[in-house]
């Protein structure tokens, strides 16, 4: 069994100590305001419902529901409403506006922030890193712990097709909602967690329908600063319990601006390419006719990787348009002992964000010392090997066309052929509406 | 909307006067001029061979943000340039896929640079220059590239064909691995002739706009001609700040006397003040005689501390009527993690309700804030950045 010692991240103030008391449990009924039965009957939380868009390919749409820089769409002014409210309650464990941040000089621009409060005050805990797939523990902190006042609101699909907001809305238990709450220990202004149908308890694993409505919150935000990010076991996340992160860094992400190779175009006109020039290798999805689209291809690689217990992160970008998808293996080379002391020693953890470029650092040092050549060496000890990278896009590509309906073989062959041969194969069918592409 | 209007055609007046419209008009070239101090950034001129390229009519083009012309085909990391370059107030060159009225791609050469007043040392306009491409290459709908015949030996013209009609087929992209490939967004490199052909308009254009600056007195330059004034902000804060449809200002304790540097629109609109008259002042002129003191000692008390607070003060329009303000100040720090400004947000009480049902006003005050402080701290980042 392969296990890392790191310090887990705080994000709620109710998350104590994994090897000491939980002290929700001595609470009984509770008086609290917490999300148990005691006091969620009685709770109300801000409900936003948004639109279930079938169709978000148009030009029309791209530009006035999504991407134009609109005057701060609803979604957005909820989220920074609520969250400075909580600022202002002073339940964060730190002012993160008051860590300092910049841009590392050279062609990339990685961002560096020097943030020496937030891994403070905690144990190092032993992490399991070889199974990405981990059921879920109802004795370890999970989300249903955390407080009321933690939550921001609650996230749904509109039930009439129209954008929705209820400010206090009951909460319906039965109905699996999904709520939104801060990381109390944030990496940048408007840190949050998404926690899809949060009483479900859903171990930290992918399924279409939560990266959907994670792409969803990132469309509905309508502001391409506002990213969401995802962890699997193994690749960094900390809590079994199935979340997105997001926050709002109005700067657009290395890993944005680094050249891709387009690979294919699935169904629904989804496109994958392969990321160049950057230290992490890894896939992008971009497009499609409609969110589902999007979220149906990206879901079955995650699974693919999953299932095969290959960790991986992601990034949402671009409105919800654009996902990166990043396998790794640096928790697997930490276990094994076979990163360098010198990256251990700044106990930078590359979770999504890191690997997307932005460094949270936690030594002035290493802030004061911060270079584009530091910030690629660490990256690259994150990605998989040329080679292994092959093999998992040809297992990906497996699984994504597997899952499409009636592509012949011949495409699926012609699949298998880029994915491991240099030179490109092309196939064109008659009928393209359902084609794979590839060039 | 008038009032809108008005502002665009000052905006290009005051700098230039009404004669360089004319001797713009009379340049072949395509090129737009925005301004990044009105709320949206919007184009406040269009040429005549802009419009033939695009087939807009002027007046559906000025006012509204360059992004109208932008679909699906558009190059995510191409936009990304331009809006770092506007970020950091410099020149830059990329090629990109615009739309026309009727909906049909074209790519084309964006060649832009900031156009810097002489008197404080900050950008007042952009200048987009466009130089199509359309002899190499025809595109499909989705942007797709479609090779031409003497590129790659055949062509499959009658496949975009069928994409532009609507029949649905996908644009099969080219098996060649060959270089360009690496780029299938940015598929075509402008020629040299098309490189020196908008450096050539550029040349133009800002002979023609600095010719005219002297006659309004506004001086205007291509490069950045004297050090920014202390406190000036930036391009691109401006533009984030000018998204905010509440009223606030924003004020610089750095400075002497306390002065507002921002002042939103609504702000504007709802103390009946023109944006030249409370710039550069402290915000103390709201009050009035009958304006409770202990209010304004909490005020100061909450500067001192550098902690928010909300108080309700009575104060005074342009035109001496007096309102019930209800007032939320705090601090927004930079990159550095210091304190740069105050942001105070006002609510006319009794006046509560605006366009958003549902959020209450106080949460709509608190969302300002959040974005105020997101793009401050987002947009002083860039300071250490090593392009140019």
């Amino acid at each position: 069994m392969l296990k890392i010692k790191r310090v887990p991240t705080v994000v709620s103030n109710y998350q104590k100590d994994e090897n000491g008391e939980d002290p929700n449990r001595s609470f009984g009924g509770c008086g609290r305001n917490c999300l148990k039965n005691c006091c969620i009957q009685e709770a109300k939380l801000p409900l936003y419902a948004f639109k279930r868009l079938t169709k978000v390919g148009g030009k029309e749409e791209l530009l006035l529901h999504a991407c134009k820089d609109t005057p701060v769409p609803f979604l957005d002014s909820l989220l920074l409403g609520e969250w400075e409210d909580r600022v202002q309650r002073g339940l964060f464990r730190y002012d993160v506006t008051a860590c300092e941040t910049k841009v590392i000089p050279g062609e990339y621009g990685f961002i560096a922030q020097l943030n020496e409060g937030r891994h403070l005050k905690k144990r190092p805990t032993e992490f399991r890193v070889d199974k990405v797939l981990q059921p879920f523990e109802e004795n370890k902190f999970n989300f249903t712990k955390v407080g009321q006042e933690e939550v921001l609101f609650q996230f749904e699909a509109s039930e009439d097709g129209e954008v929705q907001f209820f400010p206090n809305a009951p909460i319906d238990i039965d109905n699996s909602p999904n709520f939104v709450a801060i990381n109390v220990s944030p990496i940048e202004y408007g840190h949050v967690l998404l926690i899809p149908r949060i009483f479900e308890c859903l171990p930290q694993r992918m399924d279409c329908e939560s990266l959907l409505l994670a792409l969803h919150m990132a469309a509905e935000a309508g502001n391409q600063y506002f990213r969401l990010g995802y962890n699997s076991l193994g690749a960094f996340a900390t809590i079994n319990h199935l979340h997105f992160q997001a926050y709002y860094l109005a700067m657009p992400f290395p890993i944005e601006k680094a050249p891709t190779k387009k690979l294919a175009t699935f169904n629904g006109g989804v496109k994958t390419s392969k990321l160049l020039n950057y230290p992490v290798r890894g896939l992008v999805f971009e497009g499609g006719d409609t969110l589902e689209d999007l979220s149906s291809i990206v879901s079955d690689a995650c699974i693919c990787l999953q299932n095969n217990n290959i960790p991986y992160n992601i990034l949402i970008a671009a409105c919800g348009r654009q996902v990166f998808l990043l396998p790794q293996c640096y928790a697997e080379k930490q276990a094994l002992g076979e990163v360098n002391g010198e990256l251990l020693d700044t106990q930078v953890n590359p979770a999504v964000w890191e690997i997307s470029g932005h460094m949270v650092l936690k030594r002035k040092k290493d802030y004061d010392e911060a270079s584009e050549a530091n910030a690629w060496r660490l990256l690259a000890e994150v990605s998989l090997s040329e080679e292994r990278f092959e093999e998992v896009n040809a297992l990906i590509f497996e699984a994504i066309t597997s899952g499409e309906i009636d592509i012949n073989t011949q495409c699926l062959d012609q699949v298998d052929a880029i994915t491991s041969s240099t030179h490109s194969d092309h196939a064109k069918m008659a009928d393209s509406q359902e084609c794979v592409v590839l060039q | 909307m008038e009032l809108g209007s008005c502002v665009k055609e000052n905006s290009f007046n005051d700098h230039y006067s009404v004669y360089a419209r004319e001797a713009l008009d009379e340049l072949p070239h395509n090129f737009t001029i925005t301004d990044p101090s009105i709320p949206g950034h919007p184009i406040i001129f269009a040429s005549l061979g802009f419009l033939n390229m695009t087939g807009y009519t002027r007046k559906e083009v000025v006012g509204n943000s360059g992004a109208m012309f932008q679909g699906p085909g558009t190059c995510r990391r191409a936009v990304m340039e331009i809006r770092e370059a506007i970020r950091e107030e410099r020149k830059t060159q990329v090629v990109l896929l615009n739309y026309r009225k009727d909906g049909t791609p074209f790519w084309m050469l964006f060649h832009m640079s900031p156009v810097f007043t002489e008197h404080y040392g900050g950008v007042v306009h952009f200048v987009a220059v466009q130089v199509p491409l359309q002899k190499k290459m025809d595109y499909c709908e989705d942007g797709s590239r479609l090779q031409q015949d003497y590129v790659f030996g055949y062509c499959r013209k009658e496949v975009c064909l069928d994409s532009v009609l609507g029949l649905g087929r996908l644009c099969p992209m080219d098996q060649h691995d060959d270089v360009r490939d690496l780029e299938s967004e940015e598929p075509c490199e402008a020629s040299d002739d098309e490189k020196r052909s908008a450096v050539t308009a550029m040349d133009n254009i800002f002979s023609v706009l600095t010719h005219y600056s002297e006659s309004t007195g506004r001086l205007v330059c291509r490069k950045r001609c004297s050090m920014p004034d202390v406190g000036l902000l930036s391009t691109s804060l401006i533009i984030s700040l000018g998204r905010i449809k509440q009223s606030f200002v924003l004020t610089n304790p750095h400075l002497f006397d306390m002065p507002i540097v921002y002042a939103s629109d609504a702000f504007l609109k709802l103390t009946g003040y023109a944006s030249n008259e409370v710039l550069g002042c402290n915000c103390r002129f709201l009050g009035g005689k009958n304006t409770d003191t202990s209010t304004l000692y909490l005020i100061r008390e909450s500067i001192k501390t550098e902690q928010p607070c909300t108080v309700r003060i009575l104060n005074y329009r342009k035109d001496k009527s007096s309102f019930w303000n209800i007032l939320h100040i705090s601090p927004v720090r930079d990159a550095s993690g210091k304190v740069a400004y105050f942001v105070g947000v006002q609510i006319e009480e009794d006046h509560k309700n605006g366009d958003r049902p549902g959020l209450s006003p106080e949460r709509r005050q608190l969302s300002v804030v959040g974005v105020v402080k997101v793009a401050v701290r987002s947009l002083s980042m860039t300071a250490g950045s090593s392009k140019s």
